[in-house]
């Protein structure tokens, strides 16, 4: 039986891969387990400059997940090649970089920089609703996600994974946009804009008063979008949002996600990553399937 | 790995204010003062994020450790529920411990509401130190865990808002007098805002050692989601600090209070 999958000409051992801001750069979560389990890695947004992101509180807990509004806090794309690369690599799996910015100036900087990098594929934020200028504002139009796509195809000289909003009204549209710019692969999706109020002080709780929901509420709506983008596009799609075990990673699969990412279960259950691959052995050994790629798509409609 | 550890008691100490005793050879065989474990409350979707609680007190001989907690909104709530004899998913121990005195030093610890927690433990773990504890609540019938405190310091020092126990108003009050014919060689304070704002202020001008123990809203509780941030001097300019992994405890002069 085989757990490996191909995405945009990368090999990853296992579907599973950590979702890039739960993860820091891998050094955390390297106490609870092995990172070599994992199919791979998606490092914490990195931008150009440092990034000191947003006010605290920067978190507020909601029915079945988080709002969050970190705001890309973050070392610089500088200091991530020399302080965290080394370390990613002492793991057999395969690093992927998460890349922000302001202007497709900024985003075609710093992807001809990691390009450079020993890394293995960059995966292109243009969906992250925490910061004032740039990022979702590329994310949130068809012709935003072009151009974005379109100027850092140019020099990208790895696989380029294009992770997309689901703050849009139709995401197949931006789905095709991305593809017809030449992503190689469509992640999806980022948090939901959200807000919260604290009643007794008549205040929003986060500092940011807004801040992006992620968590098992908001899985339907990502396997909702999955669905529809693996119909829309031919690219494979990395499905996330909400994941917490196998059966949930399975359900994004069948909606046809060739791989998927968690990131806030895993503040519940350190070891979510690695109970999941586990458990989508289990399935595919129970269920009949010869690996883990048959998964994908398997929908019976 | 597996967090689940037994529960080998539990007890009311006021009202909404419980102690949760738990069988852990691996929390108890690394845990130094200042750390805190993350508790879950539920295993549903309900208090969905682990809960940030302070370790109170270690018995290493029974291997066993304290949280206090007190009850306030949904997931200190479900933990009311739980009973001698249960298993309790905890992480730990994480964060950054105070610095301890060495023998013959002279040290005060300020202590404010649930505040006081990780003091106790501290006052616990150092021997051949000189040790005067102040503690504030809101009123008598807030005021818990005097006698331990009582035992583990050489002097105690209690203060309540209304004044229906111990020195009335602010414990800031009874300790700033105190350091007015005093110098300590250090100073540790964990509490309400206001109260550690004003401690390490004066620690700070007054040119003494003060390590100040943060609270923020958790994510990870690790020290990789970054959503814990707390404010710190960085050179001419400022940074965010995680209080789950840099600290929960500061040194007071690194501080930035808003
Ligand atoms: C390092 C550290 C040590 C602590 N030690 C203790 C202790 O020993 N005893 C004790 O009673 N309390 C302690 N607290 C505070 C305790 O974590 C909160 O009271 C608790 O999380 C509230 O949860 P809730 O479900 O009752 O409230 P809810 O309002 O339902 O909580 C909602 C969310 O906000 C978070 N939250 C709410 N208040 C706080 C707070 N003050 N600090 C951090 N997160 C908060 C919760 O963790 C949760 O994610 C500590 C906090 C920190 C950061
Ligand atoms: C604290 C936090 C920080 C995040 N930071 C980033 C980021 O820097 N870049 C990014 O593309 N997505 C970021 N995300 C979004 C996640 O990668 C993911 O898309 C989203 O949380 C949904 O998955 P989940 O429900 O499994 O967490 C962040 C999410 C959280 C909770
Ligand atoms: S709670 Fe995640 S970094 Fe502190």
């Amino acid at each position: 039986m085989d757990l490996s999958v191909n995405i945009a000409g990368m090999k990853l051992k296992n579907p599973v891969i950590a979702a890039s801001g739960t993860f820091g750069f891998g050094k955390e979560y390297s106490k609870f387990f092995d990172l070599n389990k994992l199919g791979g890695i998606s490092v914490k947004g990195l931008t150009l400059e440092p990034r000191k992101g947003n006010e605290p509180p920067r978190i507020a807990e909601t029915p079945g997940g988080i709002l969050n509004s970190v705001g890309l806090q973050n070392p610089g794309v500088h200091a991530f090649i020399r302080d965290e690369i080394p370390f990613l690599r002492e793991f057999d799996t395969a690093v992927i970089a998460n890349v922000a910015g302001n202007t497709v100036d900024d985003y075609r900087a710093i992807v001809e920089i990691l390009s450079d990098a020993d890394i293995d594929a960059i995966e292109l934020n243009v969906s992250c609703p925490n910061v004032k200028e740039g990022c979702l504002l590329f994310g949130s139009t068809a012709a935003g996600v072009f151009d974005v796509t379109d100027a850092v195809r140019k020099v990208c000289k790895k696989p380029l994974i294009v992770k997309l909003s689901p703050n849009v009204t139709d995401i197949t549209e931006i789905a095709r946009a991305a593809e017809a710019a030449g992503a190689d692969c469509i992640s999806l999706i980022n948090t939901i804009l959200g807000m919260s109020i604290d009643v007794e002080k008549r205040k929003p709780v986060l500092a940011n008063v807004m801040g992006g929901l992620s968590g098992p509420a908001v899985k339907p709506v990502a396997v909702r979008m999955v669905y529809q983008t693996a119909k829309a596009v031919k690219v494979p799609i990395i499905g996330m949002g909400g994941i917490s075990n196998e059966s949930d990673a399975i359900e994004f699969m069948l909606a046809g996600a060739s791989a998927v990412m968690i990131g806030t279960a895993g503040f519940v259950n350190p070891n979510v990553w690695v109970d999941t691959i586990q458990g989508i052995e289990e399935y595919i050994k129970e269920n009949g399937f010869d690996n883990a790629a048959d998964l994908t798509g398997a929908l019976i409609e | 790995m597996d967090f689940r550890e037994r529960i080998v008691k539990t007890e009311t100490l006021a009202k909404d204010i419980h102690l949760i005793r738990i069988r852990s050879e691996q929390i108890t065989g690394k845990a130094v003062p200042g750390q805190f474990v993350n508790v879950r409350c539920s295993n549903g979707l309900d208090a969905y994020l682990r809960r940030p609680i302070s370790i109170c007190s270690v018995c290493p001989t029974d291997k066993t450790f304290d949280i206090v907690y007190m009850k306030r909104g949904k997931g200190t709530s479900l933990l009311c529920g739980f009973c001698e004899g249960d298993m309790i998913d905890v992480i730990g121990p994480l964060g950054s411990g105070f610095t301890m005195p060495s023998a013959g030093e002279k040290i005060a610890v300020v202590g404010g509401g649930i505040g006081i927690f990780p003091l106790l433990y501290l006052l616990e773990s150092c021997n051949g130190v000189n040790k005067t504890a102040f503690l504030g609540f809101r009123s008598k019938d807030a005021v818990v865990m005097k006698d331990a405190f009582e035992y583990a310091s050489n002097k105690l020092v209690v203060a309540t808002d209304d004044g229906t126990f111990g020195v009335k108003g602010f414990v800031t009050k009874p300790f700033f007098d105190w350091l007015n014919v005093n110098r300590p060689d250090r100073v540790y304070t964990c509490g309400p805002l206001p109260m550690i704002k004003s401690v390490a202020e004066h620690c700070v001008k007054k040119k003494i050692f003060c390590e100040v123990s943060m609270e923020q809203r958790m994510g990870c509780g690790i020290g990789a989601c970054l959503v814990c941030s707390c404010k710190v001097k960085e050179g001419p300019d400022f940074d965010y600090a995680r209080v789950c992994k840099d600290g929960p405890v500061f040194p007071a002069e690194k501080l930035i209070f808003e």
